[in-house]
């Protein structure tokens, strides 16, 4: 009888990536259907599109590269439905399409797949196309205006703004894109992955507790400025992308304090309303370095003695 | 000093565990290999031909660091064969033919102690070692010098902490008299004022019975210690139970500690008391592909894996372990013997292993690891053979409990690759 040979451990916690994936699309569901609601059929249809889209990247692009297919991993798919919800709920579709290929083909594929990725693909792809696309990519749609007879009225976003009443801020009833406006939402979603130990608690606690801090201090309500813009989503969901992101609990801290002290700035004193995105692809660069020096110290370690000139 | 054990939850799928210990029937043939557990292998001291009794030594070595091999039955010595040891390694092994009489050798009395010295001989003859499954020679650990390593505390070892595993468990609830009396025993000749029985909180009835035992001796504590894997690691163990660190390079007894399996210490009163050494062992026979008679069995030292298996009902099996399923090893036949430091011998059904994808930084391996070494970042260095690296990432810490590979959602071997690394940094020192 033929046995197999391999080594310990003989057994494997029930668990995988394509699980760690669906976690994540689950808790994403509430803050999706919330900007459904909210912003009509066509957050529906470009949901759907930057899902669809970013999987068929993957596909294609794993296909010529002839490297082992990873689309049921559900990462590709991950990353479209984040993009989706970054988007402006009335804007041509095709801009998705235009964004996955930046997340999944440029960012993700380019440097390697699925965890080989040093910036976030979902927030280099919104931002190429706010850069590219400022003003399509700046339409924000009032809520419910697909229920009113006339075409799409355009308004501000809270940030802009700066009129919104906590309750629709917290129930997503304001402008924004199509998955950031519902805190409520977000909020359930971001404790499904801390629940089900999918993402730990420190990097959103930091991120969001610095910019409520520093807008304390600044002067301005803090509370407004936690509930509005991106940085539930951000927070919750971007901040706490494995890839990109420090791999210890200290180095998740200081990660999300650093993402905190850039949106503030750039919220603050920069020429852009919003600034969670390029706070996060800013932290995402310093994260290997942010790693080094957080490493974990190992039980019993002796300190070794200086060397001279290397360290 | 704070240090937050890691370690992971897992089932403990003991259902064995009010199982009580039955006797083995006695096997027409032994395989005795001359390496039985750490240290130097024996030369055999029999021939073919040769007739050999119940306790007779058949293998010894002049090394320190070694301990005979005695005769489990009596028989008939049919070869003398070469052996090679599920880690490689190569020793004689000598094959008896058993007779069905169990003829005890003559020579087996109780052992003469008079001093700390005269132990330590008694200990190494009666062919010991830690029956935890590390297998380290007793007289050796028990052989620390008081003047440079003071001990003051003895540790038992009962945490048991792989799943399937109860023979350790099933040793308090038989033998418990017997623990004591060896623990005080030990702590009487070794001058070693206190020891901690540590057990694991999901086995309340054996830390019951200890407590009951030890009532009237205020020297001995028993300390019931978190169910999480790898509760039984030494170093993890000392750190519960104990509250210290056992540093790089350092042995428990730095720390003014030893730690003993319950096992051990229980057949070391045995010994004193009637003289026959080592030659069965307690063995849990479980898992899937066990079909019928799972249980504990006293099982003779030699005993062909094969008997067992028919014994149990195991015919379609596609993986066979040695000791527990996290940290236990595959064999590779099923003609292998049971050996000493055997704790259980487990059969599965299933041989498909998980596919292994891309890391996706996770970072669970880390949370996991008890040492809180970098599993994630030493399977890079090791791939890329930065030996610098994986020295200042310390993989030398790793114990192997094999945590970090048991979390990982992308089933990479993180465990196999830092005992690779392991042995690339070793063989990098040997040049």
């Amino acid at each position: 009888m033929s046995l197999n040979v391999s080594p310990s451990p003989h057994i494997h916690d029930n668990i995988s990536t394509r699980k760690v994936m669906l976690t994540v699309i689950i808790s994403l569901l509430p803050a999706c259907i919330a900007g459904v609601i909210i912003f009509g059929p066509m957050a529906l249809v470009n949901l759907c599109v930057c899902t669809a889209s970013s999987v068929f990247f993957e596909y294609i692009l794993r296909r010529i590269m002839k490297k082992p297919q990873t689309i049921s991993d559900m990462s590709a798919a991950v990353t479209g439905l984040l993009l989706g919800m970054n988007l402006p709920p009335e804007i041509n579709p095709l801009f998705g399409v235009i964004g996955s290929f930046v997340a999944i083909g440029v960012t993700k594929q380019l440097f390697g797949g699925i965890g080989q990725n040093f910036a976030n693909p979902a927030i280099v792809g919104r931002i190429v196309l706010m850069l590219s696309f400022t003003g399509h990519m700046s339409r924000w749609s009032e809520p419910f205006y697909y229920k009113n007879e006339y075409d799409s009225v355009s308004t501000a976003t809270p940030l802009v703004s700066g009129n919104a009443d906590y309750m629709s801020l917290f129930l997503g009833t304001t402008g924004g894109c199509i998955g950031e406006t519902c805190a409520l939402a977000l909020i359930l979603g971001g404790l499904i992955l801390i629940f089900t130990r999918t993402i730990t608690p420190h990097a959103p606690i930091a991120f969001i507790g610095t910019v409520a801090l520093l807008t304390f201090i600044a002067g301005d309500d803090p509370l407004y400025a936690i509930l509005s813009g991106g940085l539930m989503l951000g927070a919750f969901f971007m901040a706490t992308d494995y890839a990109t992101t420090p791999l210890t609990e200290k180095g998740k801290l200081i990660f999300g304090i650093g993402c905190g002290l850039l949106t503030f700035a750039i919220r603050k004193f920069g020429s852009y309303p919003e600034g969670v995105s390029f706070s996060i692809l800013l932290m995402n660069l310093l994260v290997p370095y942010i790693d080094r020096l957080c490493e974990l110290k190992p039980v019993g370690m002796k300190k070794a003695a200086k060397e001279s000139g290397k360290v | 000093m704070a240090v937050k054990i890691g370690g992971v939850k897992l089932p403990h799928l003991k259902s064995t565990e009010n199982m009580e210990t039955v006797d083995f029937p006695l096997p027409k043939k032994l395989i005795l290999p001359m390496s039985q557990c750490m240290g130097a292998p024996c030369t055999p001291l029999v021939k073919k031909g040769d007739t050999v009794t119940v306790g007779m030594k058949i293998g010894d070595c002049d090394k320190p660091m070694s301990v005979p091999v005695h005769s489990p039955a009596s028989g008939v010595v049919s070869e003398i064969t070469d052996y090679r040891l599920s880690n490689g390694a190569s020793c004689k092994a000598v094959v008896i033919e058993t007779d069905g009489q169990q003829t005890v050798c003559p020579d087996i009395k109780p052992p003469q102690i008079t001093d700390r010295k005269s132990f330590l001989d008694a200990v190494r003859e009666s062919g010991c070692c830690g029956l935890g499954g590390a297998g380290f020679p007793t007289h050796i650990k028990l052989g620390f010098d008081p003047d440079k390593t003071p001990i003051d505390t003895l540790l038992i070892n009962g945490a048991e902490c792989e799943p399937y595993i109860t023979s350790d468990y099933r040793e308090f609830m038989e033998a418990p008299e017997e623990i004591i009396d060896g623990i005080e025993y030990i702590m009487k000749m070794l001058d070693i004022p206190n020891c901690k029985i540590g057990i694991e909180s999901n086995k309340p009835s054996a830390i019951a019975l200890m407590k009951k035992q030890t009532a009237d001796n205020s020297a001995i504590e028993v300390v019931s210690l978190p169910s999480s894997y790898p509760q039984g690691a030494e170093k993890v163990l000392i750190y519960t139970a104990a509250g210290r660190v056992v540093a790089e390079g350092e042995l428990p007894s730095h720390q003014g500690v030893i730690v003993m399996n319950v096992s051990t210490v229980a057949f070391i009163i045995r010994y004193i008391r009637t003289g026959m050494p080592l030659i069965s062992k307690r063995l849990t026979i479980d898992g899937d592909a066990v079909t019928k008679n799972n249980g504990n069995y006293r099982v003779l030292v030699g005993t062909p894996v094969s008997d067992l298996l028919e014994y149990c009902g195991a015919e379609e099996y596609g993986k066979l372990l040695y000791g527990g399923p996290m940290m236990g090893i595959a064999l590779d036949n099923a003609e292998r013997p049971i050996i000493k430091v055997n704790n259980a011998l487990l059969a599965f059904r299933s041989t498909a292993e998980p596919v292994t994808t891309s890391c996706i930084r996770c970072g669970r391996c880390i949370r996991a690891c008890p040492v809180k070494l970098m599993p994630t970042s030493l399977e890079s260095a090791y791939d890329r053979e930065d030996t610098a690296e994986l020295e200042r990432l310390k993989v030398m810490l790793c114990i192997n409990c094999g945590c970090c590979s048991y979390v990982c959602p992308a089933n990479r071997h993180l465990a196999e690759k830092n005992q690779l690394a392991k042995g690339l940094l070793m063989k990098n020192k040997r040049r």
